[in-house]
């Protein structure tokens, strides 16, 4: 696939928060006058927008959701196993303090406060389609960096081989999360040349804002040639380690996900089609692209590898 | 109460209420408040009632001996029957039409593959013959076989309970109090028909204490 230049324009460029804010809150009133629930979007205000935000020619040229589908479609398990759920179950997720460690096989290990995740390297926005292993998908204006950015300036040792992500987990917070049926905290994972592709990006926001709570504020990674279980929310400790770390999805139902969980359409999932996928706000189902489109930039990291058995 | 049960308003009433998760959907496409993903919306809501109307039918019999009001009989046919039709729209409206769009291939495919469709399937299959011998005429053409035919309806609630329990990725709440209640239903029949053989050699009493 070629990798076509972005369009010059940014997602917050074409139309003022301000405006859409008050188009809703005008649709809001409307519906409200009709009977309809109350307005879904008191939730917006934990955001701020982000300055000083680049583009880049990772951008797909596809036309981003909405918004609004964006924030009230998660999964996000530790605030609720229905889609509707993280929206409202997080809106008062404290993401300030924050610490996010950095550590394990690596020369320099660095502990970041919240103020310093947005320092970690210039921010750029990046439009990735998104393509969840249930089979619907997504387009986003992320805004964030590129993971390796974050890995050389802690340098790793010759033995890291491979990279670990988790995830924040309190009950006390996230009381739902009793009800997950998954091991907590979240726990994901990388080879390290996965890792240090380009692709692999550390986000902190998007639509020109940090991120909101249900869309794991506030830095998550974004992997947009996997799956979205891989692209791990609300990072507390990223360790570089010798041997394949564990993931949870992987610990909790090892035959239907795998450490890879590269979006491959000739694999099914035990239970469904992989084969296309439904775009929100589309009607009908698309074909689902070989690592989700994003051939070019990472089918040589899988050179050799049976992608069968390494699912 | 069973003033009220044998009303000739009581029918039409449940008639609507049964048709309410019907208008909601139909309100919500409106509004346009299906959420970022309302063919997925319609999908398990269709299915959600499907799986109510199921158990809310099985519940008849228990409730009516239960309860000691055998008017609620009145109501199980009307009951099964929104079973069904919820069962259709979830089946030919979400899955044949606006997840698979007519492709029988994909669909054969899909049914024979898919463990969680083939049990979804089979329910629905299950199901089709019950509706068309809901009637009277059907009833009295098919005569005492009609009740053994109509058990059918047990084992496709079961596939529900199991197609919904294999569906669901982690989080299995749901699934299981579905078919912790399917359990109870079920567990009262097998205690009630255990029971048949003693009522048969009692004598029955005066029709003023009902059983």
């Amino acid at each position: 696939m070629l990798i076509r230049q972005a369009p010059d324009l940014r997602y917050s460029d074409i139309t003022p928060k301000e405006t859409y804010l008050n188009r809703r809150s005008f649709l809001a009133a409307g519906s409200a006058g009709l009977g309809a629930l109350a307005s879904p979007f008191a939730a917006h205000a934990a955001t701020t927008k982000l300055d000083n935000v680049g583009k880049s020619p990772l951008s797909t040229t596809e036309k981003p959701n909405s918004r609004d589908d964006v924030t009230h479609y998660n999964n996000y398990y530790e605030f609720g196993t229905a889609k509707e759920q993280p929206a409202d179950l997080a809106k008062n997720f404290r993401t300030s303090p924050w610490t996010l460690k950095v550590g394990g096989e690596v020369a320099k290990p660095k502990t970041l406060d919240l103020d310093a995740l947005y320092k970690i390297a210039p921010l750029e926005e990046r439009i990735y389609r998104h393509r969840c292993v249930e089979a619907w998908s997504i387009v986003v204006p992320w805004i964030g960096f590129s993971l390796n950015e974050l890995l050389k300036q802690v340098q790793p040792t010759s033995k890291a081989k491979y990279v670990a992500f988790e995830s924040f987990y309190d009950l006390k917070q996230q009381p739902s999360a009793r009800y997950s049926g998954l091991q907590l905290p979240y726990v994901e994972g990388l080879r390290l040349d996965e890792a240090m592709n380009p692709l692999a990006m550390l986000t902190v926001g998007m639509y020109g804002e940090t991120l909101p709570p249900q869309d794991g504020a506030p830095i998550r990674l974004t992997l947009p040639w996997k799956y979205g279980f891989k692209s791990i929310k609300s990072l507390v400790k990223i360790t570089l380690v010798e041997k394949q770390p564990q993931t949870t999805w992987a610990l909790s139902v090892p035959n239907e996900y795998g450490f890879y969980a590269n979006v491959n359409p000739q694999v099914d999932h035990p239970r469904w089609s992989q084969g296309s996928e439904r775009r929100l706000g589309e009607f009908r189902k698309r074909p689902t692209l070989m690592f989700n489109g994003y051939g070019d930039q990472v089918a040589s990291l899988y050179a050799g590898l049976d992608l069968r058995r390494n699912y | 109460m069973k003033r009220i049960l044998q009303s000739r308003w009581s029918k039409p009433v449940l008639f609507l209420l049964c048709l309410i998760p019907l208008f909601r959907l139909a309100w919500r496409a409106y509004a346009g408040t299906l959420g970022p993903n309302p063919i997925e919306f319609i999908t398990h809501s269709t299915g959600d009632w499907t799986i109510r109307f199921l158990m809310i039918t099985l519940s008849v019999t228990p409730l009516r001996l239960l309860l000691h009001q055998p008017v609620l009989l009145r109501f199980r046919r009307m009951l099964g029957l929104f079973a069904f039709f919820y069962v259709f729209l979830h089946f030919v409206i979400t899955y044949l039409w606006f997840d698979k769009f007519f492709d029988f291939h994909e669909i054969m495919k899909d049914i024979v593959k898919r463990p969680f469709i083939t049990v979804g399937f089979t329910a629905f299959v299950l199901l089709v013959p019950l509706a068309i011998t809901s009637t009277d005429g059907w009833q009295r053409r098919i005569g005492k076989r009609w009740q053994t035919l109509h058990r059918a309806v047990y084992f496709a609630a079961l596939a529900g309970v199991i197609h919904y329990y294999w569906l669901v990725k982690s989080d299995v709440r749901l699934p299981l109090l579905y078919g912790a209640i399917f359990a109870v239903l079920m567990l009262y029949r097998l205690w009630m028909w255990s029971q048949k053989p003693r009522a048969v050699r009692k004598p029955q009493p005066a029709p003023a204490a009902r059983v």
